[in-house]
């Protein structure tokens, strides 16, 4: 049997073409990376590890640097770093988006730096983000990011696919976050450790790049390697706005007949999901939680920063004022998505209903820089993460939602269903 | 022979290291801040050489080697688990801190007396007199994991071999 007719996942046939091999599930394989990123955070330790190896970067064009998780510097160590990463690209010629620009994995895709069919590594665990686009993408530390540097190239354990059909239309009031938190929680956080999770069917065909962005985003909450979404027509428009003689190409999917794990779910009657402390697959239904008193809500992050969720919070908040006993941070993914939201109205409306709107960068989620959580204080974050102290204090409370829980509990000061409102 | 700390499933990298400290990028500064919110103490309490003993998806969450940098820097000679989290793996052995898989975590107790011999794929609780198998790792990540990822690249780079 000849390689070419040998039905293969997506993350199989990316793997072989950047190996320049036959690539199969559980092997080892080298493998060039079309780009590797990296932040202001795991960036000066891959510089650092970089100029131990070698004193010119492989492919200086493939490397994009973005500050995001303290930006601007909130600190003279921070910086420090800044410098570092500022000297580096200067010498190396690499491109820096420096603090001008926003989240890292939201200005990835959004400058059309990833295309369907790359393999892609950041140094940021959700770097498995871009999969959105039919890419596969993971993130690596700062010492492999050093050897990517140094040569292009990195060792991949080529993964096993678990594939998520997804089945029935969106309810009223439940959003894609709703859907990969529910998942999630089935799952458990190690529910596809060092596994491609793909997701399709006819629910991820009506939705959004932005929503597949949140749910690609959210693979490595369950151990996943990638999250991953063939490529189709709301890719190729995505595609077409940043990369002009753009062509999707068929090739780029998963053969019906290749070797994966099959899961299904029907998400017809799936109400608001919540990841309650401190797990991120400790997934109640909103009923289970309504009315938990919060000090604190944060809209944004690279899951749920995007003008599509602004939207939605807008909508929901209307003319109506946020409720005195909380305090609402909104940072909007990047600095493109922070103009669109402005030119809508929507950064005015957040002002008078009494939020707090910060210029694009990680904010609280990265809970290093600015609005963290203090003792015994609760938050409610449309991000990512709610381990213990991600947002401050270890003797803080996280919960995770979407941005329209989020909304509808601002006008409340407690958790709200969206659908009451 | 070093002695053992236990820890539960699903470690994760910000209980390792809070978000805070990342500015931070040598060992022995990070380590200051070692389990800091979770394990208050435990910086002090642990010794050159000893060995954390955790459960499933050791090092989950976040890709920060600052994380195995600060268990490096605190004098941990190795971390035990049921499984890892893939980030977390590669950034151990690229840092040359072997992060070991034994099925056997939840025999052993905190304060046993154990040594692990990755040569011979064994761990051994000396309290109890006991040995368990640990999980092999394939002979190049094993060389990594000896030179540590920086050296290796290195070496390969200068003598242009193949990394696999």
């Amino acid at each position: 049997m000849g390689s070419k007719i040998e039905p293969k996942t997506l993350a199989e046939k990316i793997m072989s073409r950047a190996s320049k091999s036959d690539a199969h599930a559980g092997e080892f394989v080298e493998a060039e990376v079309a780009k590797g990123m990296m932040n202001d955070i795991t960036g000066p330790l891959a510089v650092k590890g970089f100029y131990e190896i070698a004193d010119k970067v492989a492919h200086p064009e493939r490397i994009v640097i973005i500050y995001d998780h303290q930006s601007p510097a909130d600190s003279l160590d921070a910086a420090k770093n800044h410098i570092i990463l500022r000297e580096f690209s200067k010498e190396q010629k690499v491109l820096n988006y420096d603090v001008k620009e926003g989240v890292c994995h939201q200005i990835m895709p959004e400058k059309g730096h990833v295309k369907p069919g790359d393999l892609i590594v950041g140094s940021d665990s959700h770097t498995c983000a871009y999969g959105s686009l039919g890419a596969f993408s993971t993130g690596i530390g700062s010492t492999d990011m050093a050897a990517v540097l140094a040569t292009g190239k990195l060792w991949f354990k080529v993964p096993e696919t678990i594939r998520i059909e997804l089945k029935g239309k969106l309810p009223r009031g439940v959003y894609s976050k709703d859907v990969i938190l529910h998942i999630i929680g089935d799952l458990g956080a190690d529910g596809a450790t060092y596994k491609a999770v793909e997701f399709y069917g006819e629910t991820v065909k009506e939705i959004s790049v932005s929503e597949r962005m949140t749910m690609c985003n959210m693979a490595i909450e369950m151990g996943g390697k990638a999250g991953m979404i063939e490529a189709d027509e709301i890719t190729e428009e995505y595609m077409k706005e940043r990369l002009k003689n753009f062509k999707l190409d068929p090739y780029w999917k998963t053969d019906e007949d290749a070797d994966y794990k099959k899961l299904e779910y029907d998400i017809s009657d799936l109400s608001p999901q919540i990841a309650c402390p401190h797990r991120v697959d400790n997934v109640k239904p909103i009923d289970d939680v309504e009315g938990t008193e919060l000090d604190q809500i944060f809209i944004g992050s690279c899951t749920n920063g995007r003008v599509e969720d602004l939207k939605v919070v807008s909508e929901i908040i209307g003319d109506n004022k946020i409720d005195d006993g909380v305090r609402v941070i909104i940072i909007p993914a990047s600095r493109t998505e922070y103009l669109k939201a402005l030119n809508a109205g929507l950064i005015k409306r957040f002002v008078e209903a009494g939020a707090i709107v910060e210029f694009p960068s990680c904010g609280p989620c990265f809970g290093g820089s600015f609005g963290l959580l203090g003792d015994g204080e609760v938050g409610l974050s449309t991000s990512n993460r709610n381990f213990r102290g991600r947002q401050g204090s270890a003797d803080a409370e996280i919960y995770l939602s979407s941005p329209a829980v989020a909304a509808a509990s601002a006008l409340k000061g407690v958790i709200t269903d969206p659908r009451k409102i | 022979m070093a002695k053992a700390w236990k820890f539960g499933d699903d470690i994760d990298t910000d209980a390792i290291i809070p978000g805070r400290y990342l500015v931070l990028n040598e060992p022995k500064e990070l380590a200051e801040h070692l389990f800091e919110g979770v394990r208050p103490g435990f910086r002090e309490k642990v010794e050159n050489g000893d060995i954390i003993v955790a459960g499933v998806n050791f090092g989950c969450g976040s890709s920060r080697e600052h994380a195995p940098l600060a268990v490096k820097g605190a004098g941990i000679s190795c971390v035990v688990a049921k499984s890892f989290a893939r980030i977390f793996f590669r950034n151990a052995v690229n840092l040359g801190l072997p992060p070991v898989e034994c099925d056997h975590v939840d025999e052993i107790d905190e304060g046993d007396r154990i040594e692990v011999k990755m040569s011979d794929g064994v761990l051994r609780d000396i309290t109890k007199d006991r040995v368990y198998a640990i999980k092999l790792m394939p002979p190049f990540l094993r060389e990594i994991m000896r030179e540590g990822l920086v050296e290796y690249t290195k070496k390969r780079i200068n003598g242009s071999e193949e990394i696999l």
